[in-house]
């Protein structure tokens, strides 16, 4: 971050242009006014909450002090700063804009996370401290070692299979022409404006099951049975399966991610692609290189940072991402993850314990590629 | 080159289908009739556009007002809409503050923010719920607004301070002290506004965040109907409508029909937002 010229500490404008404006009851008015417009937004809190008022009124109350509520805070909380001692008043002034954002990350962000660590060393109800039995269970239990197991499975093969795809459509689709482009590319990409929970719906009914003998309508088992097969249930297939394939229900999940990331990844490569020069690849092609040798030898070299940040990019959306097994299996049929093992544990079974030993689980597997990240902002922004 | 350019459409025709196909499956069976969607698949409705009983928007009504999906939509636009606004403008004050105010930690405050980012949302989530429970704060809209304002502020400060720091420059800062204005003035007329591309972006992102979200939603305003958001809703009813595929197509539709009409109303900017917003925590 570079020095910045103090500017506010420079109010000597302010005194030839403004009238000092320090007298009581200025300032009395300016903190009545702010208790004013905090009582009322209480209010308001008050009966959105307690009323069984009719949903039309509670819906217009609530934009009006969604909205307004906190440009009100801010404007009445800048006056009582205006009403203040000059002194007083430019010492006072940042922490009125930097305050609620400290104040906000502390209560939301900071104290939880510090609290959920040491809940982590704590029973299911938080009484008694057990140490590290919560982690050791997440080891050495049979199940949670499935849960592990099935993590790794999703970090791997998304990030990859997102980025292979996404890497191939963005050089393929270089070649067939701007408008082309343009609308493979939004069709690709459409898919990441869907919620997971959608995005679940609609792959549920690809996957659909129904007995044999019946009209398939999920498209995989139409797909399958056209081709011979025996309709299958892909989702409740656990290693024994008909097909052979161990996993194989988990990779229908894994899939879903894919769908939904590689826009994302094709998107980012895309240009990264277009950035690497065109004379360099001439030169190369003039030198008798093929297309496939000028891709691996100049593209790939040219474009590895790139690679490297989407794909851990995609790995702590997917190593946070609960959504699509809750919805397609609730974690059955050996599909757990340790996010939705997280939201389980915590919120159904209610023991807190491991909840936050999870919590911390995924943190600690984050840290150490995200650092590389936030170092890379900080430079940025330097 | 000629079979290398078949080879490329081939490929490329092949993963389109595979993106576009299961969606438009879901559009065409939500406009189909129950007994339409279990007897055949939605494919063969093209074959037979016009057979009688096949089409028609019954599942919409039904999922809108019997399923409470249209009282979701709403609540999803009350919870959606100040989850936006409030992040973006605590932010804003926050990064305007630490790119052109002197105080004492301002670097600091900076370094510690940017951090937060790598917490994941599950750190934060259990505590946050039993403060919740104690101030009566959960199942309300304030409490949601206050927990995506907390998990989205890391990003929107870091985000709006690249752009406010460096996009604009000292001399319109300094020349607006000059003539009077106060800071309230100069950030509220000038930084503001000049900040809307940012602005912009991150709205798109956080908005759409907020609307897909799923865990936030159920751990603090949970699936009870009248509360219930478009997402927690569509989970619910995956729950206990598992095989009426009439409900869930036309119910996944609602859900998504506003991140699409987004999406294609602003698809340069909705690109950026998510790019911008791709470091979320």
């Amino acid at each position: 971050m570079r020095a910045r010229p103090a500017l506010c500490a420079l109010p000597a404008m302010s005194e030839g242009t403004r009238p000092e404006r320090t007298a009581l009851p200025a300032l009395l008015r300016a903190a009545g006014l702010f208790t004013a417009v905090a009582a009322l937004l209480f209010l308001a809190f008050l009966f959105m909450r307690d009323s069984r008022a009719p949903k039309a009124l509670i819906a217009v109350i609530a934009l009006i002090i969604g909205i307004g509520g906190v440009w009100g805070l801010f404007y009445a909380g800048n006056g009582v700063i205006e009403a203040l001692p000059r002194r007083l008043r430019e010492a006072a002034r940042p922490w009125l804009f930097v305050g609620p954002a400290i104040l906000i990350l502390c209560i939301y962000i900071v104290f939880p996370a510090v609290r959920t660590i040491w809940i982590s060393f704590f029973d299911r109800t938080s009484q008694v401290f057990v140490g590290l039995a919560n982690y050791a269970y997440i080891i050495t239990d049979p199940e949670m070692l499935l849960v592990l197991r099935n993590t790794l499975l999703w970090v791997l093969l998304v990030p990859f299979f997102s980025v292979v795809l996404g890497l191939l459509i963005a050089v393929l689709i270089d070649r067939l022409g701007r408008v082309v482009e343009r609308v493979i590319k939004a069709l690709i990409f459409l898919p990441m404006a869907i919620s997971f929970v959608g995005a679940s719906v609609i792959w549920r009914f690809v996957y659909y099951f129904q007995p044999a003998g019946y009209d398939q309508v999920g498209l995989l088992n139409a797909i399958f049975t056209a081709l011979g097969g025996e309709p299958q249930a892909w989702l409740t297939q656990i290693p024994w399966n008909a097909i052979g394939i161990p996993w194989i229900n988990n990779l229908f999940l894994i899939f879903i991610m894919i769908w939904l990331q590689t826009g994302f990844a094709m998107v980012i490569l895309s240009a990264a692609v277009k950035g690497v020069p065109q004379e360099l690849l001439e030169a190369a092609r003039i030198d008798g290189a093929g297309e496939i040798r000028v891709f691996f030898r100049i593209t790939i070299p040219r474009i590895r940072a790139t690679v490297l940040t989407v794909s851990t990019t995609i790995l702590f959306l997917v190593l946070k991402v609960f959504d699509v097994v809750f919805v397609m299996t609730s974690g059955n049929f050996d599909t757990d993850v340790v996010a939705s093992r997280m939201y389980a544990e915590a919120f159904r079974f209610f023991d807190f314990g491991r909840g936050s030993a999870l919590a911390v689980l995924l943190f600690i597997i984050v840290v150490p590629f995200m650092m590389r990240t936030v170092r890379r902002m900080r430079r940025e922004s330097a | 080159m000629k079979a290398g350019k078949l080879f490329i459409w081939i490929f490329v025709g092949a993963l389109v289908i595979i993106w576009t196909a299961p969606t438009l499956g879901l559009l065409v069976s939500s406009f189909r009739s129950e007994d339409a969607i279990l007897n055949s698949g939605w494919w063969t409705a093209f074959a037979r556009p016009f057979a009688s009983g096949q089409w028609t928007l019954g599942n919409y009504e039904r999922v809108i007002l019997a399923d409470n999906m249209g009282n979701a939509f709403l609540n999803s636009l009350l919870v959606t809409i100040p989850s936006t606004v409030i992040p973006i403008t605590i932010a804003a004050f926050a990064a305007y503050a630490i790119a052109w105010m002197d105080f004492p930690g301002r670097h600091l405050i900076f370094i510690l923010i940017v951090s937060l980012l790598i917490v994941p949302l599950q750190m934060a989530l259990i505590p946050v719920l039993r403060l919740y429970t104690g101030l009566r704060l959960n199942g309300t809209f304030l409490g949601i607004w206050l927990a995506h304002t907390g998990f989205g502020l890391p990003l929107a400060t870091y985000l709006l301070y690249g752009y406010i720091a460096t996009s604009i420059s000292g001399e319109i800062i300094e020349s607006a002290h000059t003539d009077g204005a106060t800071p309230w003035i100069t950030f509220t007329r000038l930084v503001l506004p000049l900040a809307t591309p940012v602005v912009a972006s991150f709205a798109i992102f956080q908005f759409l965040w907020v609307w897909n979200d799923l865990l936030v939603a159920l751990v603090f305003l949970g699936t009870k109907a009248e509360l219930a958001l478009v997402t927690t809703r569509l989970a619910e009813l995956v729950g206990s409508r598992g095989q009426d595929w009439h409900v869930l197509t036309s119910g996944a539709f609602v859900t998504i029909v506003m991140p699409l009409a987004v999406f294609f109303a602003l698809q340069r900017y909705f690109v950026r937002g998510l790019m911008a917003g791709s470091v979320k925590g």
